[in-house]
């Protein structure tokens, strides 16, 4: 295979948003988050946890709560007192609606998934109708002295429990009156604390009500009589949340000192049908709080301050043992952040409100294995570009040539010519885009930088032919009549001739550009040069209308055993033009280089192999020598491309750099101190 | 020397707004809060330490603020004015300027002046100067011109001189200087010429001043960059004449070469100034150098550079506040006395001034609450000017005044239905001062009549959480006398302020107290948790097992002492698993453990306590140890047990005071042994554990060291 030249860079000052909330809907096995910044994302779990979905953010939006309604309806609410819809097709809001309490701190969909209810800073409850194209104030519930953080459904849907400061209220849903007021204990560790705060209630069939509050308890409650049935005190600092299980035999909080409990329903004693709660095992995958748990059938789901959403699988509900059962953290978004110049060696990237273009360094010397080269020149930071209004950066783009970056936010589209005179750089802003580019949900140069291609929230893609200052547009291609499907992935040939677009339902559309018409419309679970969410790779001829034979190969033959166990989806793929047997794809944790000259690996060869091999000879080396050749030493690897046919960019994010710009966590007392 | 610490930006002073940065920086009533005049149109309540605004006032568009505002400190309000005659006053609670009190006056203000202590000055530009009530009390009065045409006023300053305030300013006029300086006690004003001396030609670009017992002295930085020193006597000689005064070079070129603009002196106190410019104006705009220097001594002490462009200084309390650009830069700052033993580096510091305690208790004197005898003059003078509606105080509330009366002389009964009575009412204003006139006067008749002692009346009042030891010193002492043990356990718990040998003496009794007449009393029991039905011998075993957590037995060099024990192991277990002291008697001492004390002074008493009793004590909180050490958190059950802290110090404590004596006795042997141990034990723990720590730590820096390329690099990395 050979050598490669490696910028490793380390600069991309890349901190991810808090996770604010998590709602898991086990009827599609989707999960969606929130983060602080407003941003929602939404994870495919059947779809090794890909992160199919995204709403950029907003600064004035700080979502507070997340609920899954009417089978597949999203919604949130935050502390601008706005409910608001996703439109899980277009990518976009579909209206936000405000509920006229204040800021929102807490939400809760009726079992039946009709009705939403959100709890106000003002102590209201109010209760909104769903209809299919909008939601409906229905009525205030009796109003509580102080703000409504937490709110639970009975499963029945005749009451619900709501969280407030020092108390739990139970409310009944027909006549809207609070029939219990529960007074929480200020009490922490023998120290009255100021107040107690419930942050999270849930109620459960057999009329239990469960709280965790700021003292470090979680409580039992028998609503029917209001009082405290049994408490445990399990931290020094506040609990945060709570998810229930749907068979309600399993519950887990999460607490400020990063520590997750699960609680179980067991028999007392084997074999009695007596059961109590018990807690059972805590799970410490965070540093800092962890604000939100949810409980899908198979795994605990965490996320917090640290950024990380946690999947831990429970064991005793895996049957096979697979990756499926293996801890998950997910730190890094799926969608791409940075985008290269190969010819100018020049990295763009994108932050929530910013863009950075850097230029990569140089050296003249070389090397064997394993060195590091000293740099003739060191990388420059060349521009940092702030875009204007509270609405966070969906995506950007910078041409082959160095020449153009592109960037959209929900309301804008912006272009920017930039200059190259020696080492000073000029940026002139293209204006008068033309109304139909206003949002832009991935945007992409031509190879050779005379052609954008903007995927639009429409459905739509726009051709634009840029050639000196100006810009021109060519063609929309739009979508199929009837469907509004967001088109979310885009690849183009290097000869620019094809463009392929991959929407949200993994179908691939491949588009002729000379001729401007629709070419082929592909349905594969996943297809090349575009994001894989399975662990397999396929390989399409375009001029030939059909799978490439090593395509064929690979399928009859099958991957690797663990090939297929991989369990982060990969990220991105690309090809060098001068080098077609090669296809470079690669995922957080590793990167791989197929070369389809060589023999596919079978399940008796060693995949992965970290040291050269030493004392062998060629013969050896000739037959062992396989396709697939991987290599482990970036991680978390954000990005990777070929620069030239010797040359490799790979943008590294070490988690203690994240680390360390996060505020400290809650500090514990060691020992001897 | 001076020190100055780390400097910090106000950032989110907003100085966008007005056209020449600030106006000025003046301190409020309270320390650490400031208020930040933009020339603009705002005022921003500052609170340094938390480098964040408390509050902001602006005027309306078209006004603009033309003077600082400041803080009267005797009414708490602030004071400002805009359009060089309009006079705002407000305070905290006012939002909009626009609603609060408005004085138009008929001449120009130029400054207004207020120093902790006294009424604020209002100096106007024309040179005459009132008193803010006068003015106030006629706003259109007619103010009279002191000052020639044509001359400015250029600085002023405000002193407090033996009590008396003296306000000096001076002006110019064509190129001269003339200080005038107003004293209060007299009326006098009076006027001097300032000579330049040697260098004519020099501008004066900032003025200091600070007093010295019999002279003000006035600073002057020049253009030359030199400070200049001009005496002022306070008492003048002779009034009328016009005097002339001349100034003597006390600091030579603090700020190098031909400085025109940004150049700023302050004199921090006697001894200290502080010098800010910009040494190389021509070749860097932002290179300021600022010096500090001892002044008396000529000496030269130390140089701090600071990198930015500064217009304006100022400083109050501890804090240097620099206008540089648009932000506000805050400086704190220390001037040590200059001694040998500091220049030796053997000067003691004083008190943290990080530990400050507030205080915690209601002044009797001066009830804050809602203006009850609250009269005096400036507060009614604050609501006349504010046109409020006075609302018209109450008469004295009848039912306490009939409490305290009944007090004196009615039955027990009788006083314990009133003194119910009063605290079911809503609580009034004065409900502090009623609920203390009760108690002493209750006190008062305790002492008088040794048979009245109205037990309930005290409980009741004691729940009310308003009542303290020092305010009521006489209330432990009476139980103390009268053995009542459930009120003093009460009071230890609800008192935050319980002298040591209070504490001691409620100890003394809580140990000596037979079995028996404790079985009469009904102590609060809720921080005792039963301790009889959990005690297994299975559960021994594993008790030992973490007491000896990383340590063996066997190497242990007291291991005679452990055959000596093991000779009666049955006794032993019996002895340290069941409670040493009835659980009533547990639920007091558990009391005495909660309270707060300091060592010092707890310890000489200790020493009184007889040597069974402490040993009693001791064998108690062996026992409260071993419980703690059960469970994984380390917690004793119960609803407000005592923690291992509180059990750990009090052990030591007793150990420390009593040593001597407890050793002696045979029956405290195996005790003492079982501490020893138990110590020995802890201390291996945690030495192996630190060990462990430090090792860890070391392998956490090489793995650190390995992963630690910097941001970028270009690697060779060869695929097979």
């Amino acid at each position: 295979m050979g050598e490669f030249k490696v910028h490793r860079v380390r600069f991309f000052n890349y901190v991810p948003s808090g996770i604010r909330c998590v709602a898991y809907n086990n009827r599609s096995n989707r999960l969606a988050v929130s983060r602080t910044d407003g941003t929602v994302e939404v994870y495919n779990l059947s779809a090794n946890y890909f992160q199919e979905k995204f709403f950029p953010g907003h600064e004035s939006r700080a979502t507070e709560a997340l609920c899954w309604a009417e089978g597949q309806r999203l919604f949130s609410a935050g502390l601008n007192g706005e409910i608001m819809e996703y439109d899980l097709q277009a990518l976009n809001i579909k209206y936000a609606v405000d509920a006229f309490g204040g800021p929102i701190w807490s939400m809760a969909a009726s079992p039946s998934g009709s009705q939403l209810l959100v709890g106000c800073e003002d102590g209201s409850v109010k209760l909104f109708q769903i209809t299919p194209d909008k939601i409906q104030f229905e009525r205030n519930f009796d109003r509580q002295k102080s703000r409504i953080l937490s709110l639970s459904w009975h499963p029945s849907g005749t009451h619900i429990a709501a969280g407030s400061i020092d108390y739990i209220s139970v409310f009944d849903v027909k006549s809207g009156s609070a029939i219990h007021k529960m007074i929480v204990d200020r009490q922490h560790m023998g120290v009255s604390k100021r107040k107690c705060i419930v942050w999270g209630v849930a109620f459960l069939s057999d009329g239990t009500v469960i709280s965790v509050d700021s003292a470090g308890k979680v409580q039992f409650w028998d609503s029917a009589t209001g009082t405290l049935v049994k408490s445990h005190l399990i931290a020094n600092a506040d609990v945060q949340s709570i998810a229930v299980a749907e068979q309600e035999d399993s519950f887990v909080v999460g607490t400020a000192e990063g520590t997750v409990f699960h609680f179980q329903l067991v028999p007392v004693t084997s074999n009695s049908s007596e059961k109590q709660w018990v807690r059972t095992k805590p799970f410490q995958h965070h540093t800092h709080d962890v604000r939100t748990v949810a409980h899908s059938p198979t795994a605990l789901i965490s996320g917090g301050t640290d950024t990380h959403l946690v999947i831990r699988p429970l064991m005793e509900k895996v049957e096979v043992k697979n990756y499926d059962a293996a801890l998950r953290k997910i730190t890094f978004p799926h969608r791409r952040l940075i985008s290269c110049s190969k010819k100018r060696q020049l990295l763009l990237f994108q932050f929530a409100h910013h863009l950075e273009l850097w230029r990569l360094g140089s050296t003249v010397a070389t090397g064997k294995n394993g060195d590091t080269l000293p740099l003739s020149k060191n990388a420059d930071h060349l521009l940092h570009l702030k875009t204007k209004g509270p609405e966070n950066i969906i995506c950007s783009c910078i041409s082959p040539c160095g020449s153009w970056i592109a960037y959209s936010t929900v309301s804008r589209f912006f272009l920017y010519r930039l200059n190259y005179e020696h080492d000073n750089i000029s940026l002139k802003r293209v204006s008068k885009m033309p109304p139909f580019l206003r949002c832009a949900l991935q945007i992409l140069f031509s190879e050779d930088s005379t052609k954008l291609f903007v995927a639009s929230n429409q459905g739509a893609l726009h051709i634009v032919q840029l050639s000196g200052g100006s810009f021109k547009h060519l063609h929309a291609f739009q979508p199929q009549s009837g469907t509004v499907e967001a088109m979310c992935l885009l690849a183009v040939s290097s000869d620019g001739n094809w463009l392929a677009a991959s929407g949200t339902s993994a179908g691939v559309h491949v588009y002729n550009v000379k001729q401007l018409k629709v070419s082929i419309g592909l349905n594969v679970p996943a297809c090349i040069s575009l994001c894989h969410v399975l662990p397999q790779v396929f390989e399409y001829s375009i001029p030939d209308k059909q799978y490439t034979d090593w395509s064929r190969t690979v399928q009859k033959q099958g991957f690797h055993h663990l090939w297929l166990q991989r369990d982060t989806p990969i990220t991105h793929i690309s090809f060098h033009p001068k080098r077609p047997m090669h296809i470079l794809l690669h995922d957080a944790y590793m990167f791989c280089i197929i070369d389809k000259s060589l023999p596919l690996p079978n399940d008796k060869t060693l995949l992965y192999n970290p040291f050269p091999p030493t004392n062998e000879s060629d013969v050896i080396r000739r037959r062992t020598a396989h396709a697939f050749k991987i290599s482990k030493i970036y991680k978390p690897l954000l990005f990777m491309d070929l620069l030239d046919e010797r040359t490799l960019v790979a943008v590294e994010r070490p988690l203690d750099d994240i680390i360390a710009q996060l505020p400290p966590p809650i500090k514990k007392k060691k020992f001897g101190t | 020397m001076a020190a100055l610490e780390e400097e910090f930006t106000l950032s989110s002073v907003v100085l966008s707004a007005g056209p020449e940065g600030l106006l000025g920086v003046e301190q409020s009533d309270k320390t650490d809060q400031f208020l930040v005049t933009d020339s603009g149109r705002t005022v921003i309540l500052y609170k340094v330490s938390d480098q964040k605004p408390l509050g902001s006032w602006s005027v309306k568009q078209g006004q603009v603020i033309t003077c600082p505002a400041v803080c009267n400190f005797q009414t708490r309000e602030y004071i400002v004015v805009h359009d060089n005659k309009v006079l705002r006053i407000w305070n905290n609670e006012d939002v909009n300027l626009d609603k609060v009190f408005k004085a138009t006056l008929s001449a120009e203000v130029y400054r207004i002046l207020s120093v902790q202590g006294t009424e604020p000055l209002v100096l106007f530009k024309e040179g005459a100067v009132r008193g803010l009530e006068a003015l106030l009390a006629d706003p259109q009065q007619k103010i009279e011109t002191v000052i020639s045409d044509e001359e400015v006023i250029k600085w002023t300053k405000f002193f407090i001189v033996f009590r008396h305030p003296v306000l000096i300013f001076i002006t110019e006029k064509h190129g001269n200087y003339f200080a005038y300086v107003q004293m209060f006690n007299s009326r006098i004003l009076t006027k001097y010429t300032l000579l330049l001396g040697q260098d004519e030609n020099s501008v004066i670009e900032s003025f200091t001043a600070s007093v010295d017992r019999k002279f003000i002295s006035l600073m002057s930085l020049s253009s030359d960059g030199c400070i200049y020193e001009t005496l002022i006597p306070i008492r003048p000689t002779d009034p009328e004449k016009n005097q002339t005064l001349v100034r003597s070079l006390l600091l030579k070129a603090v700020v190098s070469g031909n400085t025109r603009n940004g150049v700023a002196l302050t004199a921090l106190d006697q001894d200290h100034v502080a010098v800010l410019g910009s040494p190389q104006a021509a070749s860097k705009a932002w290179a300021i150098r600022a010096r500090l220097r001892l002044k008396k001594k000529k000496l030269f002490l130390g140089i701090l550079f600071f990198w930015m462009l500064i217009y304006m200084l100022w400083y109050y309390g501890e804090n240097l506040f620099m206008l540089h650009g648009k932000s506000l830069t805050v400086i704190p700052y220390k001037c040590e006395v200059s001694s040998l033993a500091s220049a030796l580096g053997k000067l003691k510091h004083g008190q943290d001034p990080g530990t400050h305690v507030m205080p915690r208790f209601v002044n009797w004197e001066t009830p804050q609450g809602c203006g009850l005898g609250f009269q005096n003059s400036e507060q009614s003078r604050r609501i006349l000017r504010r046109r409020k509606i006075e609302v018209s105080l109450q008469p004295e509330v009848p039912p306490s005044k009939q409490l305290l009366s009944t007090i004196m002389e009615d039955s027990e009964k009788h006083i314990e239905v009133e003194v119910r009575k009063f605290l079911a009412l809503k609580q009034t204003p004065d409900f502090h001062t009623v609920i203390g006139d009760t108690v002493t006067g209750l006190l008062e008749r305790c002492k008088a009549e040794p048979s009245f002692y109205p037990r309930n009346c005290l409980m009741q009042l004691i729940q009310t959480h308003v009542l303290s030891y020092s305010l009521c010193p006489d209330l432990m002492e009476i139980a103390l006398i009268k053995k009542d043990v459930q009120l003093l356990q009460l009071c230890l718990q609800q008192f935050p302020d319980i002298p040591e040998s209070v504490t001691c003496a409620c100890l003394k009794i809580f140990l000596s107290i037979g079995d028996d007449s404790l079985q009469e009393t009904d102590v609060s029991m809720e921080s005792v948790f039963d301790y009889s039905n959990s005690v297994h011998d299975e559960k021994m075993e594993e008790q030992t097992e973490i007491l000896q957590n990383g340590f063996n037995p066997e190497e242990d060099k007291c291991s005679n002492c452990d055959q000596e024990l093991n000779k009666k192991p049955q006794d032993e277990t019996k002895e340290s698993t069941s409670c040493p002291v009835v659980p009533k008697r547990a639920a007091l001492l558990n009391a005495i453990l909660h309270s707060a004390y300091s060592e010092t002074f707890l310890l000489p008493h200790l020493k009184d306590i007889p040597a069974q009793h402490i040993t009693l004590f001791l064998k108690y909180l062996y026992f409260l140890y071993l419980k703690c050490s059960e469970n994984a958190t380390m917690t004793l059950p119960g609803i407000h047990p005592p923690t291992l802290n509180q059990i750990m110090d009090w052990i030591c404590l007793l150990l420390d005071a009593n040593f001597t004596v407890v050793v002696m006795m045979p029956e405290a042997k195996r005790l003492l042994i079982n501490l020893y141990k138990l110590v020995k034990s802890q201390i291996s723990v945690y030495s192996e554990l630190n060990k462990i720590e430090v090792s860890f730590r070391e392998l956490q820096k090489l793995n650190q060291e390995k992963n630690n390329r910097g941001l970028y690099s270009i690697e060779v990395l060869e695929l097979f």
